[in-house]
């Protein structure tokens, strides 16, 4: 229930945050929403000496467009991220997929970023933007670096990240016009995601011209379903050729086991979930 | 220590207090208060709901030195010279309470949702209490005590509320209209 | 419902009372244990075993004594000989094996979360933070878990000393109890006998309000107050178990925040936090989080039942055979050995049976020690039948509600003498299914769901059925004593009229949820004819509430509630005597009514609040009348109270993916008279939800080392909202003959009821894949895996000829999966 003891700072600026990290070396922990991390620091699960809180630095708060692209600063709630036109507009996966997260308290503290460095491979918001092509903007001593997102996630709750380094923002592909559904699948509301499969698609002239789909807790890491992805490209979006994409779900996904699904329960969700998440996504 | 400023229910308090102290802890151990209560560990089950800011938060998944210049509303401040507020008054009507424990944050939240969607449904109250246990009512006493709130807090619902017996008037309509209706902060 | 306004001179009884209790807890102004801090208080962390077996070969606790704020460290060996053994109060046989039972661990641990130290320091943070500078070493023992092999002669032992797992066997059989015949003589003429196996999962009670001690030594008396449903036991229990003397204990159980049997305990960290009172002389308080909650509270059910039932071919039933394994964990708590004992009686449910017998071989394994959970052994047995029955209905091809009413006893036939050797009083069975089948609209659901079979939706549908009865209002004394239980079953009140007509209203139940103050107001403004609003209702206060057997088994309105109808006619009766004097006339002329005497024939009277100043004033009273208006009942049931219901479920199974959803749940439950509708609307609501919660969510599940892996609200999984259907009740009532307000209890019924109607719609959604049973929880992968399985050896077996009676024994558990 109490944490173990430590010392804290709430710097205002990145380059402080990164300072701050860098002389601290790896005994400290970054605090964003604070809603993985304090349980995690009850638990006394981690018992860093210092937590650098992001909360205070202002630019990596809120949501913008840059040309193609759109922004989502790594502070910005996930409540900021639902009401937020412009991802309704251009990231309408974002958008479903944080309606999933948490619960409303949770989603007014959390972050969209603290979310996806928590790495944790049943955490929602992996899965799209991994699908999305994401790309990461991180912080360091040495400036910035964009990391794609197919880079950024490299284990279970390990990401490219350094332990001086720091998300900055999100920077997103623009994917107006596409339609998107995330098919969640737990056991109770409050639950992790047993399997969760998000995907957008962009139906022109009655047939898929593109495709993204990713998978939630299929594997130590997100997982992109390319073959799912390829077998749509130009067909269209029938039951049957859905069908015949969502058998490719499970390529290249390594499962594992835990209370809620063995690995074989897992991968026929995996499909069946595909199949759905696709077929609502197609016509929506 | 770092030293805080907080607004708690319209008071102002100056502490120092420890990095790792959660506000629910400054709440009740430094502040004394208790009507805020602790459920879990692992925030999920919102017993310890308040509003920061406006919002509704699990303070068990906050510092207290995130608080620092920050306003706090618990479930002591919306009852209003002895009035209960409607929500309470929807949960007292409504049998929406056994053992209460959960109460306090559940009517913390129940706030926070009718202020985002002042007409919800039951499938929109259901999802807004989602992260809320309740061990007692199976829930569905819940949410008829929020929908009936609801009710009672749209706009015009005034005269209806003076008909329940010691149930204040609402607070003036347009107040609540278009305020977050945190208990009149 | 919402209450509504009613008229004074309409009686209480009946009506939908906002609750008394709400305007202190929905404004956060509220006495929970852990609100409390006396001057001086030091908080006290308890450290507890990783490991679930194992020696305690050296602790080092140097480095926490040193610590800031560190007042005292201490561990098993320094309290051995003070710690006493923890109170079992349920011997259930003469040669019980039971393990001494140490509030703190000494030499060994025996489940993961057991106690091996404590530190009492200023701040609970500073209490917290020395734990982690203990250093303990064990010597790992074997581990035993897995309750069937732990009964097995030659299985590693939880406690070497007993020789043996096995705590206890428990039998009753109707040749023996001669209440009816010869259960292998029914099996052996059976046309139709169906043998099944069922898992009750280990679940955890799961109360909102973690456990909370703070024990006050600086009075005449050590003040313990703690989140308790049983303060007059734990009083006690702290004497025999610590050589206290009881009138130097006073407790308190102040706001509790729930409780669901979970704390109808006496436990470790009640006598921890008292020896460290008495040691620093000073308050101690201990709060529990949720994590410690989970590990070291007492869980509930966990047990292996094997059932047999004899039938003939036109579904009477004509014998049934029950064998458990009980599941006890690795002590004795207050009265693990009994619960499955409670069941006992229960198995026979609504059903006219001519043969029965019950074994119970009670195990220990290296787990958290189980006890009472909301229901304790009569959801277990319910379960079992009511799966039984759905099992016959199958084999026969019957409509499920037609065997049933093949069995049950009928209206006219009570008071019914059953083969487990109770007497239910009363009961309307047909009624109460008439209403609920109406309600649920069962023949157009049973429609749709032949037309999804014949569609081969993925979703199918299933009707679940649960007609159950319970034994409520524990308990008959001489019912307790004959199954060997260590206390009484009976109930006290006081009744206080006070010298400006106000009423105290003293009840040693102990409500942690229930409403008491409500009901018992009501209760007794209809006795005395006194406003509701003028009657305050006292309880959970050893000092002023000082006797009582507290609030557990659905026993406080049929019991207690009694007790109190009994001591407000005695305040009657006395007041008639002071009235008669006052009024000069005899007593014979005097009618009372809505508060006041009146002289028959006249227009005299004069009211009992006028009653009561004359009885303080004390000027003018009659001879041999003492100067109060107070009386007080000790009452002792003649019978238990059978409340009983009828429950339907229709549940949608996603046969792609396992999923099940609820979509329609009526209960039609008959608990006899009623006091406040509300209340009782809300008891069988929350009780659906924990039972709706066994069916398909909650399992406590511990990983090959006896780890708990559902240790928080993340990983155990009650549920939310969202998780939880809207429910559709009504009650039926026929009134209990057993009491004088004919009430008969209502706390445990939705629990107890609604688990089987649950999974039988599950199974029934299935079964014409070939599933015969799914176990609990009904989780999707293990629905989806009985269908697989089902689909795959249905797939390489020629279709079953349907002959009759079918077995799973030698394939364990039907289907289902082993998670």
């Amino acid at each position: 229930m109490i944490p173990a003891e430590f010392d804290y700072v709430a710097p205002s600026t990145v380059e402080e945050a990164v300072r701050t990290l860098s002389s601290a070396g790896e005994d400290a922990k970054v605090l964003a929403g604070g809603q993985s991390l304090l349980p995690v620091l009850r638990m006394r699960l981690a018992d860093p000496s210092l937590v650098v809180d992001l909360g205070k630095v202002a630019e990596m708060r809120g949501i913008r467009e840059e040309g193609d692209e759109l922004v989502i600063g790594a502070m910005t709630s996930h409540h900021d991220v639902l009401r937020d036109d412009l991802v309704s507009e251009h990231a309408g996966l974002i958008a479903l997929t944080t309606r999933t997260v948490a619960d409303p308290q949770v989603r007014h503290r959390g972050t969209f970023g603290g979310s996806i460095t928590h790495a944790d491979p049943a955490g929602d918001l992996l899965a799209p933007v991994l699908a999305m092509d994401a790309e990461m903007v991180v912080a360091g001593p040495s400036g910035r670096r964009n990391i794609a997102a197919r880079e950024f996630f490299v284990d279970y709750f390990t990401t490219a990240i350094e332990p001086d380094e720091i998300l900055v923002e999100v920077r997103l592909p623009k994917y107006t016009g596409w339609s998107a559904h995330y098919e969640k699948f737990n056991r109770v509301a409050q639950a992790w995601s047993v399997v969760g499969v998000a995907t957008t698609v962009l139906v022109e002239g009655g047939k898929i011209a593109r495709a993204r789909v990713g998978l939630t807790n299929m594997g130590a890491t997100p997982i992109r379903a390319e073959g799912v992805e390829q077998a749509l490209l130009g067909a269209a979006p029938t039951e049957e050729a859905i069908r015949q994409a969502a058998a490719r779900a499970t390529e290249g996904t390594s499962a594992g086991s835990d209370a809620n699904a063995d690995v074989d329960y897992r991968e026929h969700l995996a499909e069946v979930l595909t199949g759905r998440a696709l077929a609502t996504a197609a016509s929506s | 220590m770092p030293r805080i400023t907080v607004d708690v229910d319209g008071t102002t308090y100056t502490d120092e207090v420890q990095p790792r102290t959660l506000l629910v802890q400054y709440l009740r151990e430094q502040l004394g208060k208790v009507g805020t209560v602790v459920g879990c560990d692992t925030s999920n089950c919102g017993a310890c709901t308040v509003h920061l800011d406006g919002q509704s938060v699990k303070s068990c998944s906050v510092l207290a030195v995130q608080a620092d210049g920050h306003e706090v509303t618990t479930v002591e401040a919306l009852s209003q010279e002895g009035r209960l507020h409607p929500l309470q008054r929807a949960f007292h009507d409504n049998h929406a309470l056994q053992c209460g424990f959960c109460t306090p944050g559940m009517i913390m939240q129940a706030l926070d949702l009718l202020a985002e969607n002042p007409e919800p449904d039951d499938e929109q109250i259901r999802e807004g209490l989602e992260g809320n246990l309740c061990r007692c009512t199976g829930y569905q006493n819940i949410v008829r005590a929020v929908r009936d709130a609801s009710e009672q807090m749209r706009p015009g619902a005034g005269p209806a509320m003076e008909h329940s017996g010691e149930t204040p008037a609402p607070r003036a309509s347009s107040e609540q209209a278009d305020a977050r209706v945190t208990g009149g902060q | 419902m919402t209450a509504t306004p009613v008229s004074p001179s309409e009686p209480e009884l009946g009506r939908a009372r906002k609750r008394k209790e709400d305007a202190r807890l929905v404004t956060g102004r509220t006495r929970w244990t852990d609100n409390m801090s006396p001057p001086g208080t030091v908080h006290l962390a308890v450290l507890r075993s990783p490991v679930a077996h194992a020696r305690i070969s050296s602790i080092d606790t140097s480095e926490a004594r040193r610590m800031s704020g560190v007042h005292a460290v201490v561990t098993g060996a320094d309290i051995a000989q003070r710690q006493g053994s923890l109170p079992c109060a349920w011997p259930v046989t003469e040669d019980m094996k039971a393990p001494d039972a140490p509030s703190m661990a000494v030499d060994s641990v025996n489940f993961a979360g057991e106690a091996v130290a404590m530190v009492a320091a200023r701040s609970a943070a500073e209490a917290r933070d020395a734990l982690d500078a203990i250093d303990v070493d064990y010597e790992d023992l074997d581990v035993v878990l897995d309750i069937e092999s732990a009964a097995r002669d030659g299985s590693p032992l939880v406690h070497e000393e007993l020789g043996t797992n096995r705590n206890a066997t428990w039998t009753f059989d109707s040749v023996e109890a001669g209440t009816g015949g010869d259960v292998e003589q029914a099996l052996r003429d059976a046309e139709v006998r169906v043998d099944r196996t069922f898992r009750q999962q280990r679940l955890i009670p799961a109360f909102m309000e973690p456990r909370s001690v703070l024990v006050d030594p600086t009075g005449e008396q050590y003040t313990v107050w703690s989140a308790t449903q049983v303060p007059h036991i734990l009083r006690t229990m702290i004497a025999m178990t610590l050589g206290t003397p009881e009138h130097k204990v006073r407790v308190i159980a102040p706001d509790v925040g729930g409780g669901f049997g979970g704390k109808l305990q006496v436990t470790p960290e009640e006598m921890l936090t008292f020896l460290m009172a008495e040691q620093l002389g000073r308050p101690v308080k201990w709060t529990e989080s949720r994590s410690e909650t989970m590990i070291s509270g007492h869980h509930g059910r966990d047990q292996v039942q094997r059932l047999s039932l004899a039938a003939r071919a036109d579904g009477t039933v004509t014998g049934l055979k029950v064998d458990l394994l009980a599941d006890m964990g690795a002590y004795l708590r207050l009265v693990s050995p009994g619960v499955p004992i409670l069941g006992a009686l229960m198995f026979n449910s609504i059903y006219k049976f001519d043969a029965y017998r019950f074994t119970c071989t009670n195990v220990f394994t290296n787990k958290t020690p189980t006890d009472a959970y909301r229901g304790a052994g009569r959801p277990e047995a319910t379960f079992a039948i009511e799966r039984m029955m759905d099992e016959l209905a199958a084999e026969l091809d019957m409509d499920p509600m037609e065997v049933r009413r093949r069995n049950w006893i009928s209206h006219e036939e009570f008071p019914f003498d059953t083969i487990a050797g109770l007497t239910y009083d009363s009961g309307n069975y047909e009624a109460a299914t008439d209403r609920a089948m109406e309600m649920f609209g069962y023949q157009q659901l049973r429609d749709e769901q032949v037309q999804r079979r014949q569609r081969g939706d993925t979703v199918q549908l299933g009707i679940g059925i649960s007609t159950f009865t319970e034994m409520c209002g524990l308990a008959p004394s001489r019912v307790l004593g004959s199954l060997s239980y260590g206390a009484g079953g009976w109930e006290h009140s006081q009744v206080r009229v006070l010298p400006t007509g106000k009423v105290e209203v003293v009840t040693g139940t102990s409500p942690h949820g229930q409403s008491h103050v409500t009901a018992w107001s009501q209760i007794v403004s209809d006795r005395l004819g006194v406003p509701f609003e003028d009657i305050e209702v006292l309880h959970g206060d050893t000092q002023s509430s000082p006797r009582g057997l507290d609030t557990y088994g659905s026993r406080s309105l049929a019991v207690g509630g009694i007790a109190a109808v009994q001591a407000s006619d005695k305040v009657v009766d006395k007041a008639g005597k002071i009235a008669a004097h006052m009024l000069e006339c005899s007593e014979q002329d005097l009618d009372f009514a809505e508060g006041r005497f009146a002289v028959r024939g006249t227009d005299k009277g004069v009211g009992i609040t006028d009653v009561a100043l004359a009885a303080f004033t004390a000027h003018d009273l009659p001879e041999g009348v003492e100067p109060n208006l107070d009386a007080e009942a000790s009452y002792d049931p003649e019978n238990f109270s059978f409340p009983h219901g009828t429950h339907l479920c229709a549940a949608e199974v996603d046969t792609e993916t396992g999923g099940v959803r609820i979509r329609s749940y009526v209960c039609v439950d008959d608990v006899g008279s009623v006091v406040n509708p509300l209340i009782v609307e809300g008891q069988v609501h929350g009780g659906l939800a924990q039972g709706i919660a066994q069916a398909l969510y909650e399992e406590a599940i511990h990983d090959e080392d006896g780890t708990l892996t559902t240790a928080t609200f993340a990983d155990y999984l009650v549920p939310s909202t969202m998780d939880l259907p809207e429910f559709r009740t009504d009650r039926t009532e026929t009134e209990a003959t057993s009491n004088p307000l004919g009430v008969k209890g209502v706390g445990e019924a939705g629990t107890i009821a609604s688990t089987p109607a649950v999974v039988n719609a599950v199974v029934d959604a299935i079964r014409h894949y070939g599933v015969t049973d799914v176990r609990m929880p009904c989780s999707p992968q293990r629905v989806w895996r009985a269908l697989s399985e089902a689909r795959s050896s249905s797939a390489t077996e020629a279709e079953s000829g349907g002959g009759l009676g079918s077995s799973d024994s030698d394939g364990g558990f039907a289907t289902g999966g082993d998670r």
